[in-house]
This record gives C-alpha cells, sequence and structure tokens, in this order.
C-alpha cells in the first residue's frame, strides 16, 4: 500500500502536465486554424530564410 | 480563438499609443478564394512583400488573414491590392461580434478541458474502487481515494460548470425553467452530497457522475458554439466581401475611393462599367445600360441617359457613368427595402426550439421525480440521509444528457453535412423551423433563373462566331451570352481589335470591307418597328442583318428538383416582380402550376401573411433585394449566395454554386435531423424508464449511476452521427 503515496502523486501529476499543456495549447492559439495547420506542415519553405516570413510562427 | 480578442484589446491599445514608437495596427481581411496550403503561401508571402507589413498569418478555416502593418507606411487599400494582385478577393472584416464568440469558444474549450481532465482522474480511482469491492480493499484506503476525488472534483465543478449554473440562475431569476435548472441543481447536490459522505467515509459517493456528466455537457454545448460561431463567420465573410466604395469626384476633380456609407446627397460619383451604383441619382453624363434585377427582378437591363434616375444596388453595365447622389446611405430605396425586412423579421415571432419545448415538461418532471422520491423515503421512515441519496440518485439518473447533448450533436452533424455541400445555415433555429416546412415561395430572376440571358434557337455557326468576336469586348449580358454560346458550342472565339460600345444602342467595329454592327435593330439600320427587348441584330458588310433572341434560362436542375419537392409533399408557388407573362413562361417550364407576377416587396409580404394565415409554414427562396423583406417574413428562408447582401442577412441559410439542389438537400437534412432529435429523445426516456425506478428504488450504486450516464450519451451522439453519411430523400 505504501506505493500508493507516491503512484497517485505521480499519476495525478502526469494528468496536470497534459492538462497544463492543453490550457497553454489553447492560449497559443493553436486550435484557431485546424485546416490549415495540416498544410503547413507539409510547407518545405524555411521560415529562416526570409527575414519577413520569420515572423510567421509568432501567432 | 480567445487570441482573437486579445489581439483586438492589442489593437486598440496601439493605435491609441505614442506616435514616436513605430505604431502596428491588426486588421483581419477575408480572402475569400483561399483553399490550401499553397494558398496560404501565396497570401502570407503577397502581404509580407509589402514595406510596412511586419506580420501576416492566414486562418485556412475562416478563409481570413491577420495583417500587422504601420499605418503610416502602408494603406488598408494597398493591402487589399496586393491580394488582388496575387489572385485573391480580399475585404476589410469590421471588428464585430463574431470576435466575441470566438471567444466564447475558447472559453468553453478550456471548461471542457478542465472537466475532462478531473473526469478522467476521477474515474481511474473509481474503478479502482469498484475492483476493489470484489478484493481486499482496505476501507481505509476507499475513503483516501474518495477524498483525492473530492479534490479534483470541488474546483473542477467549481470552474467548469459555471456556464450552466449563470444560465441556470439566470432562468430562475426570470421564473422559467430550463435544462440549465436540473442540471445544475443535479450537480451541486451531487457533489455536496458526495463531500458528505466522505467525510462519513460511507460509499455512496458520486463525484464520478458529476465530473463526467459536465464533461459531456460542456462537449455537446461547445459544439454547438462552434458550429455557430463557423457558420456566422462565414456568412459575415460573404457580406463584406461585398461592401461597396464609390469613387467620388471632388469640386477639384480629384477622384477619390470612399465607402459607400460616407457618401452625402449632391456629390458627384464616378461609376465605372461593371460596377454596383452606390447611391441614388440622376445620371448628369453619359450613357449607359443598368441591371435592375436585384431591385426589380427584371431580366434585361434598362437604358438610362443624362436626366435619369439610378438606385443604390444596381449594376452599370456598359459604360461609365457620372452621377449625382439624390439619397444615399439610410436614405435609399435599399435602405427602405431593409427597414421593411427589419419590421418583417420582428412579426415573425419569436421560435421555440426544440430541446427548449422538451425541457418545458421534462424539467419539472424531474423535480417532480426527485422531490417524490425524497417524500417518499422519508414517511417510509428511511431517514432523511437515505433519502437525500436516493433523491439525488434519480437526479443524476434523470440529468438531461440526451436532451443537452445529444440534439447539439444532431445539429452539428446536420450543419457540417449542408456545410461541405456547399450550404451555409446562418439562424441556429433555421434547421428546426426548415423541417417544418409544407409549402415552399420560389422568386423568378436569379433564383430559379440563372438570372442572366441564354441565346435560344440555332444560329449559323459563322454569325454567332463574328457576334462572339464583337461581343467578347462588351460587359453587356447579352454580349456574354453570345459568347458563352459560342464556346459551349465549340466555335473558336476570336476577340475583335478596335470595338467601339454606344451604350444603349450596340457595338461596331470598323473592317476593311465596312463596319460590323452589333446591337439593337435601330443600331443595325433597320425600322424601330422590327425592335424587341429580348434580341441583338448583327450586321456585317454585305449580308442581311441576323437577329439572335435571348430567354433567361432556368437553372440547369431546375425541373428536376421541382419535380422532387412536388413528390415530397411540398406546394409550389412562383412569386415574383417581373412582368405577369415572364413569370408565367418561367413557371411553366418549371412545372409549377402557382404563380404571381408584377409583385412589390410588401404584396409579397402580404401574400406570405395570407399563407401563414391559413396554417401553411412557408420557405422562402430569393435573391433580390425586393425578396429580403419576404425572406424576413417567412418561417424560413434560403438565398442563393449571389444575391444581394441583404437578402443574405435576412436568410437563414445561404447556398452556393449554380443549382438548386441545395433546397432539396437543406430540407431533406432538416427533416432528417428533426426525426434524429425525437429518435434521441425516445432512447433517453427509454433509459429514464429503465433506471428511474431502480434510482427511486434506491437500488441505484454510484457505478450503476456513471455507466449509465455515460451509455447513454454515447448511445445518442452515435446515433446522430449517422446523419453524415446516410443517404435522404424528401418522399421518405
Amino acid at each position: 500500500m505504501t506505493s500508493l503515496a507516491w503512484l497517485i502523486p505521480a499519476a495525478l501529476l502526469m494528468g496536470g502536465l497534459g492538462l497544463v499543456a492543453f490550457l497553454w495549447s489553447l492560449k497559443a492559439g493553436q486550435y484557431e486554424d485546424l485546416d490549415g495547420a495540416s498544410w503547413r506542415a507539409l510547407d518545405d519553405t524555411d521560415e529562416g530564410s526570409c527575414p519577413k516570413a520569420a515572423g510567421r510562427s509568432e501567432s | 480563438m480567445a487570441g482573437a480578442l486579445k489581439q483586438e484589446i492589442a489593437a486598440r491599445t496601439a493605435a491609441h499609443s505614442n506616435d514616436n514608437e513605430p505604431v502596428t495596427e491588426r486588421v483581419t481581411l477575408a480572402v475569400s478564394e483561399m483553399h490550401c496550403g499553397a494558398c496560404i503561401h501565396e497570401v502570407e508571402n503577397a502581404l509580407s512583400a509589402i514595406d510596412g507589413v511586419s506580420n501576416a498569418r492566414a486562418n485556412l478555416s475562416l478563409r481570413r488573414v491577420l495583417v500587422s502593418f504601420d499605418p503610416h507606411r502602408v494603406g488598408l487599400d494597398q493591402l487589399i491590392e496586393a491580394l488582388a494582385g496575387a489572385g485573391f478577393t480580399a475585404a476589410e472584416l469590421a471588428p464585430g461580434p463574431n470576435a466575441d464568440a470566438e471567444a466564447h469558444d475558447g472559453d468553453l474549450l478550456r471548461r471542457l478541458g478542465v472537466a475532462g481532465f478531473a473526469a478522467m482522474n476521477i474515474m481511474l480511482l473509481s474503478v479502482s474502487v469498484w475492483a476493489g469491492k470484489s478484493g481486499e480493499m482496505d476501507a481505509s484506503v476507499e475513503t483516501l481515494f474518495h477524498w483525492i476525488s473530492a479534490l479534483i472534483a470541488l474546483p473542477a465543478v467549481v470552474y467548469a460548470g459555471q456556464p450552466f449554473f449563470k444560465s441556470a440562475g439566470g432562468a430562475l431569476s426570470a421564473r422559467r425553467l430550463n435544462m440549465d435548472v436540473p442540471i445544475s441543481l443535479g450537480v451541486i447536490l451531487a457533489t455536496a452530497m458526495s463531500l458528505f459522505q466522505t467525510t462519513r467515509g460511507s460509499e455512496q459517493v458520486y463525484f464520478d457522475a458529476a465530473v463526467t456528466l459536465l464533461a459531456f455537457l460542456l462537449a455537446g454545448r461547445y459544439l454547438d458554439q462552434r458550429t455557430r460561431t463557423r457558420a456566422a463567420g462565414a456568412a459575415g465573410n460573404l457580406i463584406g466581401l461585398r461592401t461597396m466604395t464609390a469613387s467620388v469626384i471632388g469640386t477639384d476633380g480629384a477622384i477619390e475611393r470612399r465607402p459607400a456609407r460616407s457618401l452625402v446627397p449632391g456629390m458627384k460619383i464616378l461609376s465605372a462599367a461593371g460596377e454596383r451604383i452606390a447611391a441614388d441619382g440622376v445620371v448628369l453624363e453619359e450613357e449607359s445600360d443598368v441591371d435592375e434585377s436585384l431591385i426589380t427582378g427584371e431580366t434585361l437591363p434598362r437604358r438610362v441617359a443624362p436626366g435619369e434616375p439610378v438606385y443604390a444596388g444596381t449594376v452599370n453595365l456598359t459604360g461609365p457613368l457620372v452621377i449625382e447622389a439624390a439619397a444615399t446611405d439610410e436614405g435609399t430605396v435599399l435602405a427602405e427595402i431593409g427597414r421593411l425586412m427589419l419590421s418583417a423579421e420582428q412579426g415573425r415571432g419569436k421560435y421555440v426550439r426544440l430541446a427548449d419545448q422538451a425541457a418545458r415538461l421534462y424539467a419539472p418532471a424531474v423535480h417532480v421525480l426527485g422531490l417524490s422520491t425524497f417524500i417518499g423515503w422519508m414517511m417510509a421512515g428511511a431517514g432523511w440521509e437515505a433519502a437525500l441519496t436516493a433523491a439525488i440518485a434519480v437526479l443524476i439518473i434523470t440529468c438531461p444528457c440526451a436532451l443537452a447533448l445529444a440534439v447539439p450533436v444532431v445539429q452539428v452533424v446536420a450543419s457540417s453535412r449542408l456545410f461541405s455541400r456547399g450550404i451555409i445555415l446562418k439562424a441556429a433555429d433555421g434547421l428546426e423551423r426548415l423541417a417544418e416546412i409544407d409549402w415552399v415561395v420560389l422568386d423568378k430572376t436569379g433564383t430559379l433563373t440563372m438570372g442572366e440571358p441564354v441565346l435560344i434557337g440555332l444560329q449559323e455557326s459563322s454569325a454567332l462566331a463574328a457576334a462572339a468576336a464583337l461581343g467578347s469586348a462588351s460587359r453587356h449580358p447579352y454580349s456574354r451570352a453570345l459568347v458563352r454560346a459560342a464556346s459551349e458550342r465549340g466555335i473558336a472565339i476570336v476577340p475583335a481589335q478596335g470595338v467601339c460600345e454606344v451604350p444603349g444602342a450596340g457595338l461596331v467595329r470598323t473592317t476593311g470591307d465596312g463596319e460590323v454592327r452589333l446591337g439593337s435593330a435601330l443600331w443595325c439600320g433597320l425600322d424601330q418597328g422590327e425592335s424587341r427587348p429580348d434580341e441583338v441584330w448583327l450586321k456585317t458588310p454585305g449580308k442581311a442583318p441576323v437577329a439572335f433572341r435571348f430567354s433567361d434560362a432556368l437553372r440547369p436542375d431546375a425541373v428536376s428538383v421541382v419535380s422532387r419537392l412536388d413528390a415530397g409533399g411540398y406546394a409550389l408557388e412562383v412569386l415574383s416582380g417581373d412582368r405577369s407573362e415572364a413569370v408565367e413562361r418561367v413557371a411553366h417550364d418549371a412545372g409549377i402550376r402557382v404563380w404571381r407576377g408584377g409583385r412589390k416587396p410588401d404584396e409579397k409580404i402580404a401574400r406570405l401573411a395570407a399563407l401563414k394565415a391559413s396554417g401553411r409554414r412557408v420557405l422562402m427562396v430569393g435573391d433580390g433585394l425586393n425578396d429580403a423583406p419576404a425572406l424576413a417574413a417567412a418561417h424560413a428562408s434560403l438565398s442563393p449566395s449571389s444575391a444581394a447582401d441583404i437578402s443574405q442577412t435576412a436568410a437563414d441559410a445561404v447556398f452556393q454554386g449554380h443549382r438548386l439542389e441545395p433546397i432539396v438537400e437543406a430540407l431533406a437534412v432538416a427533416r432528417a435531423a428533426r426525426r434524429m432529435s425525437l429518435e434521441n429523445f425516445a432512447i433517453a426516456i427509454v433509459y429514464n424508464v429503465f433506471f428511474v425506478p431502480l434510482a427511486m428504488a434506491g437500488l441505484v450504486t454510484p457505478l450503476i449511476a456513471a455507466v449509465a450516464m455515460s451509455l447513454s450519451s454515447i448511445t445518442v451522439t452515435a446515433n446522430a452521427l449517422r446523419l453524415k453519411t446516410k443517404k435522404l430523400e424528401l418522399g421518405s
């Protein structure tokens, strides 16, 4: 039973990390353009190659 | 989506900041033709290439792009021009209610995330407890697990339950009952009771049921909200792209582009050929043909000369016009129609949605059942604690998951099915009103017909080729019809050089052999007596003039759609502002027996009112400005995306493309959605009939409550998803 003392906190901590990650991704606007995101993954353009394009990664 | 609101605030603060610092303004542009990854790239590159633009981020789902730019270095019109250069039509979107709706979306999603996290972790502990019952789990470990569950559940319920608590509080303070009242009561009582039982070390602990319920309900609410935001956004884009601007000629002769709303009477406006006229006024200089079909329903263009009136919203076809504005903005005929539309809409009355109708019956029943369980057990002498536990079990079991989750899911599946077929559902209750329709009223020009003339009869290829060669230089509907007819018949069109257009008369080109003319009978040297409004003549040197006749063709699938609606049991009627002869012919061709021509907007409303008075539920399908009041007055309304913007605003749904098929699809999906919602209610009632007696008898354990609730939610959701791929026909 003593294993519960660290297993439960560990499980909650991992779940909590998932929740924090979800809230962060929501705040960062990752759910705002789900159609576009699937296309951007295929975009080969090097973001750093053009100084104008560099700002695009910021949202 | 919450980001949009923050960006809005950032934009406002930036605008007010110190002038010495580099200023950044943010603007959202609607870009209609953005369809794929390559488009995102082109749009962003076209904007980023402009000096003064610091950032451009395209959103493919919303067909919008957010641009940050320095207003001192680059203007908004330059941004729109740059996109036009890349092949995209763009327009500025006013920050409006949509931003709030998107922020609300984000808020619901965050609460759903919290409820989901809590539900999963509590379920993890609950399953251990249930599994431990058959094994050697210690009572102290069970209590520990309950305490941990309470620790997770309490903040989650307080945070995730707020949308329901607020709505229930609002309803109660207005002395009404809505679905959120039993939901809130169930969740709050279950949590409070579970907390009390946890302190006493009892096993009647329902944290899992309360939190899972919240998660399911929030999922339903989020889906409902998101579809609505998406449809509202798409509709906003359509209208934004059609915002009118006008070229105003200043006193010094300089021409300036201004939005139509800023015009005042007395201004001189230059209207280019092909442009929509921005104000009511009188022609000062030049002649042209004006397409007034959106206002009057008349297909044929009207010829205008100096001194004659023109109206806002009509299209100037053949030559530039200088117009003195007489009435602008709110004073135009267009705005008058807008006001008529608003008053018609108010007269329609409030529609009570299906879920709310059900809630009115269901919510009192739930409370009565819960209360009678409590009283029953008290009378049986079971003590208040056992009585309350049984009453809460009743509340949890009856908690209206089916009503609060399944109806939104049906709505979401139905509207995304319509969306994928080019039908944008704008009104939240539009689907339910469409399902009740038994009488379909169609406008003629632009709805039943294409709204543009088509060449009829057979012509010699050489004459058609010559006419199309000249016609390719003009915007007149007849010229375009000639070019279309020629290319449909596989005739190669060689665009003629040096064509002159004389507005109101025709086209002329001087060749080595003499003049080639295309236009009215008079223009081609024939008697006025032979002139007809629906034909043009071609006169080539050394040959007799040849006539081409036109007619406003039916939409390609009009006949089949009419017969399918007929077979589906709908009564059909044509109601048009056009001449009676033209209406009769089109109605006859389409196979519709009832028709009325020459109706003005207020007469159309009167007709709809008469139908309503005789108990009919009328669907109005129309596109013109003259239809807008009727669209607002009808029980439900559809409008093609080629319609005037005011009509699109009035309609419950807008459909895209050249076909009428979407009418059938919209009606069929609406009926299927209603049937499915009723099926879901039935499923929910069956669950209740089975589990409520158990709950009232006090036999429901936390395990049964959690399983029954999740199972009923999953069943109704799965049932609703069938609508996505189901083949639908009206007759069924």
